[in-house]
């Protein structure tokens, strides 16, 4: 038998908020929110609260999926990057920079954040640029 | 500290428990955490970072987690007086087995026990802390000396600022069933925000009688500041008064709810 209760952050915003997760015999199974934690205080909003749930769900994608013939394929990382690319390429010649729009992640770092707006300012040439934690 | 730490040593290491439920102190944080070695006891802590009790977790709704996987294992557990009465209510709901489990209580300073407004503060038997005075329930009485109108206005703007985080369910050490009435559609609707109002605290209130052990861990969980501590003291004294029953006392009796009493006559 194997019982921890690991402590760390919230992956869905930007708040930052902890909390251990209690992880049995390699299983997450559930979430307490951290009493000591200068963030949280204790507290936790719905979304941290079930965040246990997504980490193992047989749900999650785990390659990147397009669209062939009208249904989702799994394909490699290099053919997905590749099709992206050149689609948005096109998108661009056709239609200007500024038909396309970057959605940044909370759930990201700092650093893949900075990435994906200096990728949409100075190769795209598009200020259109949000993120997933204006929910 | 020492007592708690020296009685889970004897546990351990007499092989009488597979691991002690307790709290710990590591990278300046408290949390909880299972104890399987008996040399492995130095940051073991009761639960206080800057004041009494700060660091108070669900240990018995962790130990339902472990029961249920391994129950034919015996586990210790650090109980306070809230503690202990939500175990003896867990055993009469049969969700934990007595002799699976080993409590190591500690008495809650005087100061704690005013804030919680606590009536026993402390276990039958503890190793730890002293016997402290049972606290009025002052927060109660302030609301009682309202007439109907001024109780519902107040709880309604309580009510208000629900953000449906169900972070009272989530912590309640008491909250174990496995369909819970919050998420029944003919109650709560399913995506509404905010929840219909008072629909879903009664709804938990209610639910609370006669299951409510008043640790009031789920007033502190609320990130609204709820005063859910002080409704569901209303509500167990309601239980006293009309039944003379207060959860978590005697592990004999099961909650007067629970019982179905014979078909009222025509």
């Amino acid at each position: 038998m194997e019982y921890n209760t690991v402590l760390t952050t919230c992956a869905y915003c930007g708040c930052g908020c902890n909390f251990y997760l209690e992880v049995l015999d390699g299983q997450i199974i559930g979430t307490i929110p951290s009493k000591t934690s200068p963030v949280n205080k204790g507290k936790l909003c719905i979304k941290g609260w079930n965040i246990h749930e997504f980490v193992q769900s047989p749900e999650r994608l785990t390659q990147p999926l397009l669209r062939k013939n009208g249904q989702l394929k799994e394909v490699s990382w290099d053919e997905a990057l590749d099709y992206t690319a050149s689609r948005l390429r096109e998108i661009k010649e056709a239609n200007g920079s500024d038909s396309i729009a970057f959605l940044a992640s909370a759930k990201a770092t700092n650093e893949e954040n900075y990435l994906i707006q200096k990728f949409a300012r100075a190769a795209v040439g598009t200020n259109n640029v949000d993120h997933c934690a204006r929910l | 500290m020492e007592k708690v730490k020296e009685t889970v040593r004897e546990l351990l290491g007499s092989g009488k428990i597979k691991g002690f439920l307790g709290l710990c102190k590591k990278n300046g944080h408290i949390g909880p955490h299972l104890f399987r070695d008996e040399g492995d006891l130095d940051n073991m802590v009761i639960g206080d970072l800057h004041g009494p009790g700060d660091a108070r977790y669900p240990l018995n709704k962790q130990l339902i987690h472990l029961a249920r996987c391994y129950p034919e294992e015996t586990f210790g557990v650090l109980v306070r007086g809230c503690d202990q009465r939500g175990l003896k209510a867990l055993f009469v709901w049969n969700q934990l087995e007595p002799e699976k489990v080993v409590p190591v209580g500690i008495a809650c300073p005087q100061a704690l026990a005013e804030a919680c407004e606590c009536l026993q503060p402390y276990p039958e038997e503890f190793v730890e802390g002293e016997k402290g005075e049972g606290h009025s329930q002052d927060s109660v009485a302030k609301i009682d000396s309202l007439d109907l109108k001024g109780r519902f206005a107040h709880w309604m703007k309580e009510f208000d600022k629900c953000i449906k985080c169900y972070g009272c369910r989530d912590i309640c050490p008491m909250c174990f069933c496995k369909e819970c009435s919050l998420q029944t559609d003919v109650l709560i609707h399913a995506g509404e925000l905010p929840p219909e109002s008072p629909i879903f605290h009664l709804t938990r209130a209610v639910h609370m009688a006669g299951r409510c052990i008043d640790c009031g861990l789920c007033n502190e969980a609320c990130p609204a500041d709820i005063p859910l501590r002080t409704l569901y003291k209303k509500v167990a004294d309601i239980l006293d008064e009309e039944f003379q029953y207060r959860t978590g006392y005697t592990t004999e009796e099961k909650s007067p709810l629970n019982i179905l009493g014979e078909a009222p006559e025509d």
